[in-house]
């Protein structure tokens, strides 16, 4: 396999991580606006819990991504950068809004109006960044940015202010708000917030499935070349066979109180979704003109990146298994309840 | 209506002025909160340990503000110069992505370290704030080595426009990668330890001079602020070699050199008059800059009329910029000298306790900001000393710039947004300042470390 499809793939995992990761960060605070009835503040704390010791470094993962769109594939990003100056910008607003309103949140005054301010931006902030990332995404993948010799020819709204790219925003953030209920399910350790969250993950799995088919059916006219790619060729079929076997996994565990099987099923699905588009619009980085091919960096930077890669991963894996070991294991957790140290007043 | 060349150049400097605090903190108070805590473990001490705990609070408010400006910057590369990165990435994309590496360490063991007090033993609790701390300097070294690159460009071949030959590792190793990474790194451990050390003068001010906390806290951030600003002239020195070997230009700039000449005095202050081609007002110290710069009083200093008009950097904001850092960093190397001083007598027994004194105290308030008025005001000296350049004699800032129309609205827009975030991050210090412990808790701080967790 050519050094670069490798580099593309990596750019791929590194992506599937952020959604599974940073992802469900962003998840969260969907669920912060939608913390209601007599457990709404256990609700809220139980997010900020789980999100709070690790969205910085799962918010990494997106680092990772732009580094190795730039450094692999320069013209790419240059373009990307171009044609998606406005919602990128937009997004990176989101970024910071998220970020901040929730660090700044158990800081601020404990006083009922500020907490829920804090919350409002942090949780509308979390609405808003993903839908932005779903339409970058879908902007990339419509074929309507076209690039002739290093020159963005499309203007700055064309590619990404349509339907097909807000459709896959929107199922972006369904994808993030039904990972986080799923993930929240396993994670709390009271029986009715466990409900609670079975329910949103019941319902945001399924507006998944309808957000699914509505961005299958606008990408007929929106994105026809990555859609023909994921309905015809076979592998395509047996992706989304194995997608459908993942969804339906999660849904049935969600019924019958599965967690921990839930949490792998809808990951995998997620997963799946990504590298399906991923298969989908190869050899394409931005679908028609800059393929991967033509747009990487002469083979010594690859092979240097390759190497930084390898080397980073070894430092990486270990230190965010143990990261997950000590806040996401369930003994780790339960044995200190009553004696955390969560930053609170 | 501001053009958009200028509106892209001013939302990239504000975006970095803003974030070199953070990025500046994330690197300082890892190393003074990591040293706080070894003391607690080495005296069982509990004060340590609350100071640890407290300095982790402020840090951890600021490093989130440093994780998502940063964010912004590594995307503003191609939303604001897509040209630059289309054209540079290939070769300096390496020490981004060592960087990324370094950042994922950091934000990993940030969250252990942060949120782990309780749940994992005391080492590997000390050995997560190691891991913070020498990552946090490893991703500044990264970033700075990048932009060393853009200063003193090296590894290519140059072809029609086109790069060729490229070796990224030999870009890294570019001729400002240690100069800029050395002064760079030691001046995040002088802004830090000075603006702590301020912030801690001002509540023994407050308080009273027996408060263990803030004298222990005092005497760490001074200890790091006051090394590190010990050397820095040494660093600037090897810097500013270098500049005058790569970048003539920037060093006539701004040092306001017009004219070629041997022999060249050192200015001190003055107002450079570009229309006149002269510098007026300044104190002349003769030949001292042909020493500084070549290490012979007789060596040709190349003035800014041996060059093209229209490869000048702005030259009296470039001068001012330097006059400003470098008064600013001899001001910090003289307290900590006289610091130094007066603990090293205190200890003797000569004089009186070193921290009693109001004047000190005083000194080292009004000292706090020296450091990161220092880093602002140098990297204006080594940003706009750069310019026309994005690529030093290679791109210019022009060319490199986003054809996207109407870049006022972003920069307003992120103006807005950062000013805002700045006011609301000074706000919530400012309320764990107030909250720090008095004089009497410290004194049973036992009970107190565990509420302040």
């Amino acid at each position: 396999m050519p050094l670069e499809t490798i580099i593309a793939g990596i750019m791929v995992v590194a992506l599937v991580f952020y959604a599974l990761l940073g992802g469900a960060d962003y998840g969260g605070g969907v669920w912060d606006l939608f913390a209601f009835g007599k457990r709404a503040k256990q609700q809220r704390e139980l997010i900020a819990d789980a999100i709070g010791p690790v969205w910085e470094a799962n918010h990494v993962w997106l680092i990772l991504v732009v580094v190795i769109l730039f450094t692999a594939f320069p013209p790419a990003f240059a373009a990307i950068s171009i044609a998606l100056h406005i919602p990128l910008t937009l997004l990176l607003i989101g970024i910071v809004l998220r970020g901040t309103a929730f660090t700044f949140r158990p800081y601020d005054a404990q006083k009922d109006n500020v907490q829920r301010r804090w919350s409002l931006i942090f949780s509308i902030a979390s609405i808003i960044t993903p839908v932005l990332l779903g339409v970058t995404l879908g902007a990339i993948a419509s074929g309507t940015i076209r690039v002739e010799n290093g020159i963005v020819t499309t203007g700055f709204f064309n590619s990404w202010f349509a339907p097909f790219p807000f459709a896959v925003g929107f199922f972006a953030l369904a994808l993030f708000a039904f990972l986080a209920a799923v993930y929240l399910t396993a994670e709390a350790d009271d029986a009715d917030l466990r409900e609670d969250f079975r329910r949103r993950a019941l319902i945001s799995g399924a507006a998944v499935g309808g957000l699914a088919l509505i961005v299958f059916l606008l990408a007929g006219t929106g994105a026809p070349t990555v859609r023909a790619g994921i309905s015809q060729s076979p592998w395509a079929i047996f992706l989304h066979l194995l997608t459908a076997v993942f969804a339906v996994g999660a849904f049935y565990a969600l019924w019958t109180r599965k967690y921990k099987l839930a949490r792998v099923a809808a990951a995998a699905q997620v997963s799946l979704i990504i590298l399906g588009w991923a298969a989908a619009q190869f050899p394409f980085l931005i679908e028609p003109d800059v393929t991967i091919d033509k747009a990487a960096a002469p083979t010594i930077t690859l092979q240097l990146l390759l190497g930084a890669l390898a080397a980073g991963a070894l430092l990486l894996f270990p230190s965010y298994f143990y990261l997950f070991r000590v806040f996401k294991s369930k003994t780790a957790f339960t044995a200190l309840t009553g004696n955390s140290d969560k930053i609170k007043k | 209506m501001m053009d958009n060349i200028l509106a892209a150049r001013s939302q990239m400097a504000m975006s970095l002025a803003f974030h070199i605090i953070f990025a500046v903190i994330g690197i300082g108070m890892p190393l003074l909160m990591v040293i706080a805590e070894w003391r607690w473990l080495r005296t069982k001490d509990e004060v340590y340990l609350t100071l640890a705990k407290r300095w982790a609070k402020g840090t951890a408010i600021l490093f989130a503000v440093g994780a998502v400006s940063g964010t912004v910057l590594s995307f503003e590369l191609g939303l604001l110069f897509p040209q630059f990165m289309g054209a540079a990435g290939a070769i300096i994309g390496m020490p981004f992505s060592l960087e990324g590496f370094a950042f994922f360490t950091e934000a990993i063991f940030l969250g252990i370290y942060l949120y782990g007090w309780t749940r994992v033993p005391p080492r590997a609790h000390l050995f997560a704030g190691v891991m913070v701390a020498v990552s946090g300097a490893a991703s500044g070294i990264f970033v700075v080595i990048a932009n060393a690159w853009m200063n003193t460009p090296v590894g290519f071949q140059l072809v029609d426009g086109k790069f060729t030959d490229i070796n990224p590792i030999a870009a890294m190793m570019n001729p400002h990668a240690f100069p800029q990474t050395l002064h760079m790194t030691l001046a995040a451990y002088a802004a830090t330890g000075f603006v702590v050390a301020g912030i801690h003068a001002f509540l023994l001010l407050r308080y009273g001079k027996n408060n263990r906390f803030h004298r222990l806290a005092l005497g760490i951030a001074l200890t790091v602020g006051g090394i590190a600003a010990f050397l820095m002239p040494v660093s600037g020195d090897i810097l500013a070699k270098a500049v005058a070997r790569n970048q003539p230009v920037k060093l006539a700039a701004l040092e306001g050199q017009f004219d070629t000449t041997r022999g060249a005095p050192l200015r001190i202050g003055g107002i450079p008059d570009e229309e006149a081609g002269e510098t007026r007002y300044a104190i002349e110290i003769p030949y001292l800059l042909s020493v500084l710069a070549f290490n012979d009083p007789n060596a040709e200093v190349k003035g800014l009329n041996d060059f093209p008009k229209d490869t000048h950097p702005p030259v009296a904001i470039v001068h001012f910029a330097f006059q400003i850092m470098v008064g600013c960093g001899m001001l910090m190397m003289l307290i900590s000298v006289w610091s130094a001083w007066r603990f090293w007598r205190g200890r003797k027994g000569k004089g009186k306790d070193w921290i009693d004194s109001k004047r000190f105290l005083r000194v080292l308030i009004a000292a706090a900001p020296l450091g990161f008025i220092a880093i602002e005001t140098g990297w204006v000296v080594t940003e706009v000393g750069r310019q026309p350049w994005i690529i030093y004699g290679i791109m210019r800032t022009a060319d490199a710039v986003t054809p996207m129309p109407g870049l006022v609205v972003p920069f307003v827009t992120f103006t807005i947004l950062y000013i805002f975030l700045a006011i609301i991050t000074a706000w919530l210090l400012f309320r764990q300042v107030a909250a720090s412990p008095l004089e009497e808790e410290t004194k049973a701080a036992a009970p107190e470390a565990k509420n302040a967790a």
